[in-house]
């Protein structure tokens, strides 16, 4: 009998060694329908009695060729396809985006702009850990977290629905700017958000940290080195929890995130528990931002001034003005025109670094456009980490993980 | 830790092919595709680029010789500096590179990705499978000569298909709400949903 893997406990390890029993390896799949695979994953496992001897992931149940859909569009048009990357975060892959084209474009946005996206950027990373958090409580059996954590994001959702006009498809970033400017009021409801959910993650979070069922489930679970992290490609909470420092926002600022301060939370272990515990942090972390940024929340424009070939013309002006009807129509029909050549922007999402890579021949749709997802990249690990682990936590394992599959699959 | 503008200018001079490529952002380097594993080992060991973010692949379309470039993109955990890293494939027909396995172990489902929608055919890959599409589909969408809406295949799973001869069908384009149209038995109200409930169109008289 082959014992090449580690044994997770001694029970298991004695009966191995004792070959009084031949086992036979069991197959088993697992998914793509399945409560804990979070999506459509497939998880085609070798067991060894409960141990895992294999598990390989079988992707592509929600693969939609965003990429090739993005060759075939022009760039304003390709923004409500952004939200359905990680859907749990749509306002982050929005700005994600418009950074990367802006970059091509090479489009200063005034502080305004960048403030929203900020706010924007933060709420989205909140929600979407909170998303995980819950989701990751109903995995390891803590129904109770999920109630806590999506009263919360129902909140955030309706300050989304308040900003955007919907509350899972946001669509609301343009090249150049937002679609509009935050409604009145928006901003100090956002604080009142900020400052009534302190308390209230502290509490849920309580449910969990010095919870022993769930310590028995997650410590020493899915064990990460540091050097398997960078190996894999890791990135956001998941490299974090191993110990590597690398928060983009932090290490290469866009959107003017080198106005806050904020800290950067790493795990020492790198198992579940302190992916959990990263997490927790920087939703505390998030809500610092946010608060920064209302603080000194500038006024001005909410596009850029030097955007009108890219952006549309005011819509009053399109019909009683013969300039901006033709730009809007050479807008709709060809696109903004953007220079020739390849640039590689990256954002740190709440899953990860989402990079867009976009070659462009000039004209208004892009050659090529490369998504570098973070879900796919963390996935890609899982026959690694799984190894030798048991069978019941591989649902620990994968809720730690906190992948997306909209974004994984493209 | 060496600054990473002078980067460039020590892998030219320890690899005498490499040119700088045109870039509108990063430092961005060409290495003919038998340097790649060597320029990408020294860039990871002597400037610290210990992160591969992305494998990906161009296609610039039939006609243009090369027609695959193959393009890495590293980042530095320390200075925080990106390179990218192309490689023009040498076969225009069965386009291949080195594999990066060797050297992360991330680059295994990015070069999966590169194969099954491109078809750039990863060496010495350890398990050179489709990772999004499933494993009996005959195309790779990503290139440029491939349709935008599908080509007609058998589906996935061969004993359904066997049964029912379904298949899985390309998208009707056009005629469809968004795409113009060059053929012309096409009308607009065929074009146009918003005019699907009329009971009057081009063809039919206004009723009085």
């Amino acid at each position: 009998m082959p014992t090449e893997y580690a044994f997770p406990d001694a029970g298991a390890k004695a009966a191995a060694a004792s070959k009084e029993f031949e086992t036979e390896k069991m197959s088993l799949s697992m998914g793509p329908s399945h409560p804990s695979t979070h999506g459509v994953l497939r998880l085609q496992m070798e067991l060894d009695g409960e141990v895992l001897t294999k598990c390989d992931p079988v992707l592509g149940y929600l693969h939609r060729g965003d990429e090739k859909i993005a060759e075939n569009m022009t760039y304003n048009q390709f923004v409500p396809y952004t939200d359905r990357l990680d859907y749990l975060a749509p306002l982050a892959n929005n700005v994600a985006y418009a950074i990367a084209v802006e970059r091509l474009a090479k489009l200063e946005v005034p502080a305004r702009c960048q403030a929203i996206r900020v706010i924007c950027c933060e709420l989205a990373r909140i929600s979407a850990h909170l998303m995980g958090l819950g989701a990751y409580g109903i995995d390891v059996g803590a129904w109770s977290v999920f109630l806590y954590s999506f009263t919360e994001r129902e909140k955030l959702y309706k300050l989304f629905e308040e900003l955007t006009g919907a509350r899972f498809t946001t669509s609301y970033t343009r090249i150049g700017g937002v679609a509009r400017d935050v409604p009145d009021g928006w901003i100090d409801r956002v604080n009142a958000f900020c400052d009534q959910f302190l308390p209230i993650l502290e509490e849920t979070l309580r449910l969990l940290t010095r919870n022993k069922i769930f310590l028995d489930r997650t410590v020493d679970v899915g064990v990460i080195s540091k050097a398997d992290a960078l190996s894999y490609g890791l990135t956001g909470p998941n490299l974090r929890g191993s110990g590597v420092p690398l928060d983009l926002r932090k290490d290469r600022p866009y959107s003017g995130y080198e106005q806050y301060e904020f800290d950067v939370p790493i795990g020492v272990n790198g198992d579940c528990y302190d992916r959990y515990l990263v997490r927790g942090e920087e939703m505390r972390q998030s809500v610092r931002i946010v608060k920064q940024v209302i603080a000194k929340f500038p006024g001005g424009d909410w596009y850029a001034k030097d955007a009108k070939k890219i952006f549309g013309p005011p819509k009053d002006k399109v019909l009683s003005s013969m300039e901006e009807l033709i730009q809007n129509f050479m807008l709709v029909t060809e696109g903004p025109q953007m220079p020739a050549g390849e640039v590689y922007f990256e954002a740190e999402n709440p899953k990860g670094i989402l990079g867009f890579f976009i070659v462009s021949k000039g004209g208004g749709v892009p050659w090529r456009m490369k998504i570098r997802s973070p879900s796919f990249c963390n996935l890609s690990i899982l026959p690694h980490v799984c190894k030798g682990e048991m069978i019941s936590d591989v649902v620990s394992i994968l809720g730690s993980l906190d992948f997306v599959m909209g974004e994984c699959d493209r | 830790m060496t600054a990473p503008a002078d980067f460039t200018a020590a892998v030219q001079s320890k690899f005498s092919q490499v040119t700088l490529r045109p870039t509108l952002d990063h430092p961005a380097i060409n290495v003919p595709v038998n340097d790649v594993i060597p320029v990408l080992k020294y860039l990871r060991d002597e400037f610290a680029f210990d992160l591969l973010m992305d494998i990906t692949a161009i296609d610039w379309a039939e006609g243009v010789s090369p027609q695959f470039t193959v393009v890495w993109h590293l980042h530095s955990t320390s200075t925080h500096a990106y390179v990218r890293v192309a490689a023009d494939c040498a076969s225009d027909v069965e386009p291949s590179a080195p594999t990066a396995v060797e050297l992360w172990a991330g680059a295994n489902w990015h070069e999966r990705e590169t194969w099954d929608l491109l078809g750039i055919r990863f060496t010495a890959h350890p398990d050179l499978r489709r990772i999004l599409m499933w494993d009996e589909y005959p195309y790779h969408p990503l290139r440029k000569d491939f349709p935008l809406a599908g080509i007609e295949t058998a589906l996935p799973d061969i004993e359904v298909t066997e049964e029912t001869n379904a298949k899985v069908i390309a998208a009707p384009m056009v005629g469809g709400p968004f795409v113009a149209s060059n053929a012309g038995e096409i009308s607009p109200s065929d074009a146009e949903p918003r005019a699907k409930d009329e009971s009057w169109n081009e063809r039919r008289e206004k009723p009085e």
